[in-house]
């Protein structure tokens, strides 16, 4: 005992422990910069280019948004494979009640969000009650809700949608402030700078540093916090000129996306359920050791329930993006996105045999893939070699994660 | 006589830490060597460099095994000239057979091809060696933990053994199948096999070893050697420990109160064999501010009375009443006993009691979650006060609070447990084998928290299968035998012999 104990008091004398036990966490952030910085000398420049910024969002909002439920269910010790094909269903009764019954594009969402959750409580029955193992009943829903989408189009394109519902994927935030500032500063800048995007790219950096530095304070005063300040500091300057680059990019072709703040308000609220809430605990309860977590007194089938309930939803919301982006549905919407999901979520440290899985490394694995995709999009790389990269990578990251376990 | 075995200035450094210096042990062919110490003192650490798991070159000091510097990579090496490790947690694979697990990774086989007439005759020859009558095709998972350990060491003869290193080999067994596994041991003796026995129970140690090696702080403190004096629990304790434990249960004055917590007539069926009745009516009941306790033999059913009372952790069937401060309690839920005021801390800490990879702090506000949280959100600050609180109370021996329970010794993960449930701040706690594999500084501790709980008026059951425990701490007893009570009695007028004698008797009587 008094060996364990001293060795984590080294770590927290000294930066280079925490470093080396949190290595993980910095070597995905500097893969996603390094592939980054690949791409866009690749690219000559395009990559980073802001009407491809603003596309590489678009692409990926929905990846990561199927994510945040895929990370909850893998940490519960599941797995969906469903999901691909509901984005295809959920696009595709969208596309039915709006085309062909005419319906406002309004109660079309709620419904679709609706259809998605009770998609997912079907199969979260069969997984959390019937004790089905998840990865035969998604199977099961993979194939039965792919083969629906393609019954319920009669295998044809349904569309096109109202402008309004469309612009859930290709709309950009209203521009309040900028006639008065534009006023003011002229046109150096350009007349068509976007500065409420700008403002609120570092408006949201400051935020960022306001409040992890007082968590960081906190946590320093309650001796829970090891992280040294200079990495710390280095980690949120980084996210901070990060946030702000891509606001001025984004501000500088026609604002911030849609989706984007979807995405974003999103990715802050399973920060706060994996973090803070009871619900998020016990799911990591759960996933980390089962009988201890229902010896607690933990409604384990429930939680279970819950998470494939929320994919659901969450795959319901991916499949309208995604319609509203193509505009239209079509039998193969959503094909093999699960692939793109459950790999974001190991490539981001999420741990096959549950428990483990941050939403910030989730998200960067998200990214990981996307930045891929889309780089080699515009270099031209056939779509077959593309599976072929990715592929590797995966094996690559879940390898290196595995070794870095072994050594510790 | 030249040793098998000699280890000369063992010294082993963890970042940080001097887990072993300048250890010293020597053991001859055909002794018996047992080793002791408080936990964390290091004796697992020394089996890991002998075995090899830590390799030559990550210590300092020299191995030298028969007669030649040793220096091995890997286990496999030492397991080759014969230094087999039997661990703690047995290896075996429960879905496979004796045979198959005995030559596991070794099969008699020609160009690949098994040859099973083979491994079934030397199956049961080996088995007749370790005095296990069971055939070889006999699955591990229907083999009872004794059994188990039996085919362990069968695995370890089939390769050789020539120094066989046993790690708390008879922490999970009965009286009979622990006093036959150390006769084993003697017949390994009078057949040259040296052992290194690492044992928490002194007398099993003072009975059977040769010498004894004991260690304190990774630091070699003496080695007795049991035919020169005459060796007694407390000159051990003496020596590990390097004070006199005069008293080895803390004293208390008991205020016994109302009756708390009462079963009548609890019937619960096997999970798996329907029909087949584990628990045969049992009717008990706990007063506020008293320790009762549970005495029995392993598989007289206390772990399944205890867990299917609480909310029916196990079993089926269930039948029988319950009440919780003079109301009939529904106990049909885990959620509804905790609600009631149970807590059951269980026997396997690690493997039912512990989130391993999570911290200090979510371990123990698992159980009361609504405590630290409001509206579904965990209050971080609160959060982080319960758990400093417990650690300091407790005193959960750790670099701090985020401190993962996969890394903490066995007792401070017990008091990680018991904090858990402290704070599910329950009227009744059920505490089965609370102090199994831990040292003596945590089992009084541990024994101390159970008295203050008393003490502030919660009933606690204690189930424990050491005798001297429950003396020494318990109010009143129960014996437990075959899935009744046969026999109450208050602790004062209470022995060993009287409890083995009770339980002889109704064996007696079965017949």
């Amino acid at each position: 005992m008094s060996q364990e104990v001293a060795r984590n008091s080294g770590n927290d004398a000294n930066g280079a422990g925490f470093w080396k036990s949190n290595l993980r966490e910095y070597g995905l952030l500097g893969s996603l910069l390094l592939i980054m910085a690949l791409f866009e000398y690749l690219t000559g420049g395009v990559l980073l280019a802001p009407v491809n910024i603003t596309n590489l969002i678009l692409q990926n909002s929905y990846i990561v948004i199927m994510a945040l439920g895929m990370l909850l269910i893998i940490v519960g010790g599941n797995i969906d494979l469903s999901v691909g094909s509901i984005v295809g269903f959920v696009g595709a009764i969208a596309a039915t009640m709006m085309v062909d019954y005419k319906m406002p594009w309004v109660p079309v969402v709620g419904l679709s969000l609706v259809v998605g959750g009770l998609i997912g409580a079907a199969q979260g029955y069969f997984v959390a009650y019937a004790k089905i193992p998840s990865f035969i009943v998604t199977l099961g829903g993979m194939l039965i809700f792919r083969g629906l989408t393609g019954n319920i189009l009669l295998g044809q394109f349904v569309g096109p949608f109202p402008k309004d519902f469309q612009s859930i994927s290709s709309g950009f935030i209203p521009d309040f402030v900028s006639p008065p500032l534009l006023a003011i500063f002229g046109n150096g800048i350009g007349p068509n700078f976007r500065w409420t995007s700008m403002l609120i790219g570092v408006l949201g950096a400051a935020l960022l540093i306001f409040t992890s530095a007082r968590r960081w304070r906190r946590g320093r005063a309650h001796a829970t916090e090891t992280e040294p300040f200079a990495l710390f500091a280095g980690k949120n300057a980084i996210f901070a000129i990060l946030m702000i680059g891509f606001g001025y990019l984004l501000a500088s072709y026609r604002g911030l996306p849609n989706v984007l703040i979807i995405m974003g308000a999103l990715i802050l609220l399973y920060m706060f359920v994996t973090t803070r809430m009871t619900v998020g605990r016990r799911i990591y309860a759960l996933g980390g050791n089962r009988m201890a977590a229902q010896l607690t007194g933990g409604t384990s089938e429930r939680v279970i329930f819950l998470t494939f309930v929320n994919m659901g939803a969450l795959a319901g919301l991916a499949g309208l993006i995604v319609a509203a982006r193509l505009n239209s549905a079509t039998p193969s919407a959503g094909n093999s996105f699960e692939l793109d999901v459950i790999a974001a979520c190991f490539i981001g440290g999420a741990s096959a045999s549950g428990g483990v899985g941050k939403v910030m490394g989730v998200v960067i694995g998200a990214f990981v893939m996307g930045v891929m995709n889309n780089g080699m999009s515009i270099l031209g790389i056939g779509i077959y070699w593309q599976y072929v990269v990715k592929g590797l990578v995966l094996l690559a990251a879940v390898y290196v994660d595995g070794y870095q376990k072994n050594k510790t | 006589m030249t040793a098998l075995l000699e280890m000369r200035g063992i010294s082993k450094t963890f970042p940080g830490v001097k887990a072993l210096r300048n250890v010293n042990l020597a053991v001859q062919a055909g002794e018996i060597h047992a080793i002791c110490g408080e936990n964390g003192a290091g004796k697992s650490t020394l089996m890991k460099v002998l075995s090899g798991v830590y390799p030559h070159g990550s210590y300092e000091g020299d191995i030298i095994y028969e007669g030649e510097q040793r220096q091995f990579a890997g286990i496999s090496d030492s397991e080759r000239l014969g230094i087999i490790i039997i661990h703690q947690e047995l290896a075996l694979v429960p879905l496979l057979s004796i045979a198959e697990n005995i030559f596991l990774g070794h099969e008699p086989a020609k160009m690949g091809v098994i040859d099973w007439d083979e491994a079934f005759r030397r199956t049961r020859e080996l088995l007749a060696k370790v005095g296990l009558n069971e055939q070889p095709t006999a699955l591990i998972t229907h083999l009872g933990v004794g059994k188990q350990q039996l085919v362990e060491i069968a695995k370890a003869l089939a390769k050789k053994v020539r120094l066989l290193i046993l790690d708390e080999p008879t922490a999970s067994l009965n009286e009979s199948d622990s006093a036959a596994l150390l006769e084993l041991l003697r017949e390994f003796r009078r057949q040259g096999i040296a052992s290194i026995l690492i044992s928490h129970k002194l007398n099993e140690l003072a009975a059977v070893a040769d010498f004894i090696t004991v260690l304190r702080d990774g630091t070699t403190v003496e080695t007795i050697d049991c035919h020169a004096e005459e060796i007694s629990e407390a000159r051990i304790i003496r020596s590990m420990v390097g004070r006199e434990m005069s008293e080895r249960y803390p004293h208390r004055v008991p205020r016994i109160g109302d009756t708390l917590f009462e079963i009548r007539d609890w019937r619960v069926e096997h999970p798996q064999h329907p029909g087949r009745e584990v628990i045969k009516g049992v009717s008990l009941n706990i007063r506020a501010g008293e320790v009762v306790g549970i005495a029995g033999l392993m598989g007289a059913g206390r772990t399944e009375l205890a867990m299917s009372v609480f909310g029916r952790a196990y079993g089926r069937h269930i039948a029988g009443q319950a009440f919780i401060q003079g109301r009939e309690a529904d106990l049909s839920s885990i959620q509804k006993a905790v609600a009631g005021g149970l807590a059951y801390l269980t026997e396997d800490r690690k493997n039912l009691g512990l989130i391993l990879g999570e911290d200090i702090k979510s371990n123990i506000t698992l159980a009361n979650l609504a405590g630290v949280s409001r509206y579904g959100v965990i209050d971080d600050h609160g959060e982080t006060e319960v758990a400093e609180q417990y650690r300091s109370k407790l005193n959960i021996r750790s670099s701090g609070i985020l401190q993962k329970a996969l890394n903490l010794s066995g007792g401070n993960q017990q008091k990680v447990v018991l904090s858990k449930w402290l704070f599910a701040d329950p009227c009744v706690l059920i505490l089965d084998e609370p102090t199994r594999g831990i040292d003596i500084g945590a089992k009084y501790e541990i024994y101390t928290i159970i008295n203050d709980l008393a003490a502030s008026g919660k009933g606690v059951l204690v189930i424990s299968s050491e005798m001297p425990e429950l003396l020494g701490i318990c109010d009143r007893l129960y014996v437990m035998n075959e899935g009744r009570l046969i026999d109450e009695m208050p602790v004062h007028e209470a022995s060993q012999e009287k409890i083995m004698a009770a339980i002889m008797r109704q064996h007696g009587a079965a017949r």
